[in-house]
């Protein structure tokens, strides 16, 4: 069934015209998950009859004419956002059995909108991880090369929607978790500015950085799931109080011969050159040479203090992450040790058993710079950069409304390359960081591929609140190029025939 | 300053891990390779530059003093390893 090859925006639209039903979209989406599982292992948790039941729900509702906007669109979550009824794990053996008792603001957001879910994606342990490598229930393999990784943390729904099962996914990003995978699985990824997309729900990895925000295949469906997912919400502190917009209204103009007339893009020297692989490199100078022929200008600029993105991240996300997973205490839910000889052994037992190594690493790691004598030299000092390191973007944004570069230095590596030395894993960040550290925008669209046919990412990052800019950017150039409309040979129907 | 094994084995103690002396060898050479990238902020100079703890500056809302959560220790309880009587059951910590 081509249908479901389509984008959200087609496939919404075909459904509201009833070409076809939710529940046979629903039905081709589980075929073809069911199909890429032994392969690709992107589903933690697949929700067959939930997911039928919401879409004959959604169909009920189209025949009514009081659906909402994506009504009958079958998607999957990420496994760290809290679904009612349906098992959370967030990849980890913590959780492997724990049902979560509600839904997170943004799966109830995409529930309201009508969205169908079809099920829950894989992920690295409590987001923890760029390759996908950490999940107590085994990696994630990209669609483009089953031998290479698909990005992480949240490599099953990058994975997924890359493969065609399904046309969007959630996911969270801490620190590139929805760029670096859509970079890396050739699909789009939107880390909305911090704020904008509630995090109740979410199950908390450093609460200061923690986005959830759309996987789609194009920056005009990242649009209308953003739609769905943004806005006020009293039940996250730390959630903006603003009215509500329409993310896809820059979308709508018919494109002119120059469409981003007007339009500065900022080229940082830090996002070029050395650790950058020179098919990345080639794609982006590419991209600069299409932006200008779409009438947008460039102008060189500096962030200096970017270079020290990973070591604050690797300060500051690890410190949140040791309280926040001081919860998973074997009490109150989550896994509890057998064998145990008295409260202390319990929780100590409990946790052990219950978190991967390198969960367990980046709580120590949180413990010592929180520790007596060593708060001020770590945690404050990375707070310290992190504000110069803002303070360089605000400087930046005053030159230019969009800042254009990688989204990874290099494309997808094989599995296994780098699960022996934590600090090259955490340096496939080094692009995505400042995005959380200064809580602004950035997309990752498809630019190009690698000598070994991989998908490169690029890296689209705008001033706060300017989704709907970013946006309409990312679309100008989606209009003007394909990459984004290239799939992977293993992927839709020839998933779900293989199955059959 | 080279972080020890006994740093390890105090850290784990208060993060409520337990570590073999096995892991704990192998745990104290990832940190170290991860501490000697973190070192590099200590050659910045940050005097005077007000720390960053949030990426909005946002004053913490308050809302008016009234319930607004019903009653689900049932339903919570249920995800528990171990209840009685509304109770989670934990070893016993006072004789």
């Amino acid at each position: 069934m081509a249908a479901l090859d389509d984008t959200v925006a087609g496939l919404a639209q075909a459904l509201r015209e009833r070409r076809l039903s939710s529940v046979e979209a629903t039905q081709e989406a589980l075929r073809r998950i069911a199909g890429a599982q032994p392969q690709l292992n992107a589903f933690i948790t697949v929700d067959e009859d939930g997911a039928l039941a919401a879409a004959r729900d959604a169909d009920a509702a189209l025949a009514r004419g009081d659906a909402g906007h994506l009504a009958g669109v079958p998607i999957a979550h990420k496994d760290v956002l809290m679904t009612a009824g349906l098992r959370t794990t967030c990849g980890s053996r913590m959780l492997e059995r724990f049902v979560a008792p509600y839904d997170a603001n943004v799966v109830a957001g995409l529930k309201a909108a009508g969205t169908v879910l079809v099920g829950k994606t894989n992920m690295d342990e409590f987001a923890m991880g760029s390759s996908n490598e950490t999940s107590y229930f085994g990696p994630v393999r990209n669609p483009w090369d089953p031998r290479y990784v698909p990005g992480g943390s949240s490599g099953g729904s990058a994975a997924a929607v890359a493969a065609r099962l399904v046309p969007a996914a959630t996911g969270t990003d801490t620190g590139g978790s929805i760029r670096q995978p859509a970079a890396l699985s050739g699909i789009c990824g939107l880390k909305p500015t911090y704020g904008i997309s509630s995090r109740y729900g979410l199950i908390a990895f450093a609460s200061s950085l923690d986005t959830p925000g759309p996987f789609a295949r194009t920056a005009e469906d990242c649009a209308l799931l953003l739609n769905a997912m943004a806005g006020h919400d009293p039940r996250d502190a730390t959630s903006i109080e603003r009215p509500r917009e329409d993310y896809a209204r820059r979308l709508r103009d018919a494109p002119s011969g120059r469409p981003l007339e007007g339009l500065r893009i900022g080229l940082p020297r830090e996002y070029r050159g050395e650790g950058i692989s020179s098919d990345v490199s080639a794609a982006v100078d590419e991209a600069v040479a299409e932006f200008r022929r779409l009438g947008a200008t460039t102008v060189d600029l500096s962030l200096p203090t970017v270079k020290y993105s990973v070591p604050v991240y690797y300060v500051i996300a690890p410190a949140e992450a040791s309280s926040n997973l001081s919860r998973f205490d074997g009490a109150r839910y989550g896994h509890r040790a057998e064998h145990y000889t008295d409260l202390l052994d319990m929780y100590k037992k409990s946790r052990s058993e219950g978190f991967g190594a390198e969960v367990k690493r980046r709580i120590l790691v949180g413990t010592y710079v929180l520790s007596h004598g060593y708060y001020d030299a770590y945690y404050l000092k990375a707070q310290q950069v992190r504000r110069l390191i803002a303070d360089d973007f605000q400087r930046a944004f005053a030159q230019c409304e969009i800042i254009l570069g990688p989204t990874a230095p290099t494309a997808a590596f094989e599995l296994g390359a780098k699960t022996d030395d934590p600090v090259q894993m955490y340096l496939n960040d080094i692009f995505t960081i400042a995005g959380n550290l200064t809580g602004t925008p950035a997309l990752s669209i498809p630019g190009g591929f690698s000598k070994d046919g991989l998908p490169i990412g690029l890296q689209l990052q705008a001033n706060y609140f300017e989704e709907a800019r970013l946006l309409e950017v990312a679309h100008r150039f989606q209009h003007a190029t394909d990459w984004h409309a290239r799939a992977p040979e293993m992927s839709g129907t020839a998933v779900a025939k293989a199955r059959a | 300053m080279a972080l020890t094994l006994d740093d390890i084995n105090r850290i784990a103690h208060l993060a409520r891990i337990e570590i073999d002396a096995h892991d704990a060898a192998q745990v104290l050479g990832k940190l170290t390779a991860i501490f000697g990238m973190i070192n590099e902020l200590q050659s910045i100079d940050t005097t005077g530059i007000v720390p960053m703890s949030h990426a909005q500056d946002v004053a913490l809302p308050l809302r008016e003093d009234r319930v607004t959560e019903p009653d689900q220790h049932a339903a919570f309880q249920a995800l528990a390893p171990s209840v009685q009587d509304g109770l989670y059951l934990v070893p016993k910590v006072l004789e």
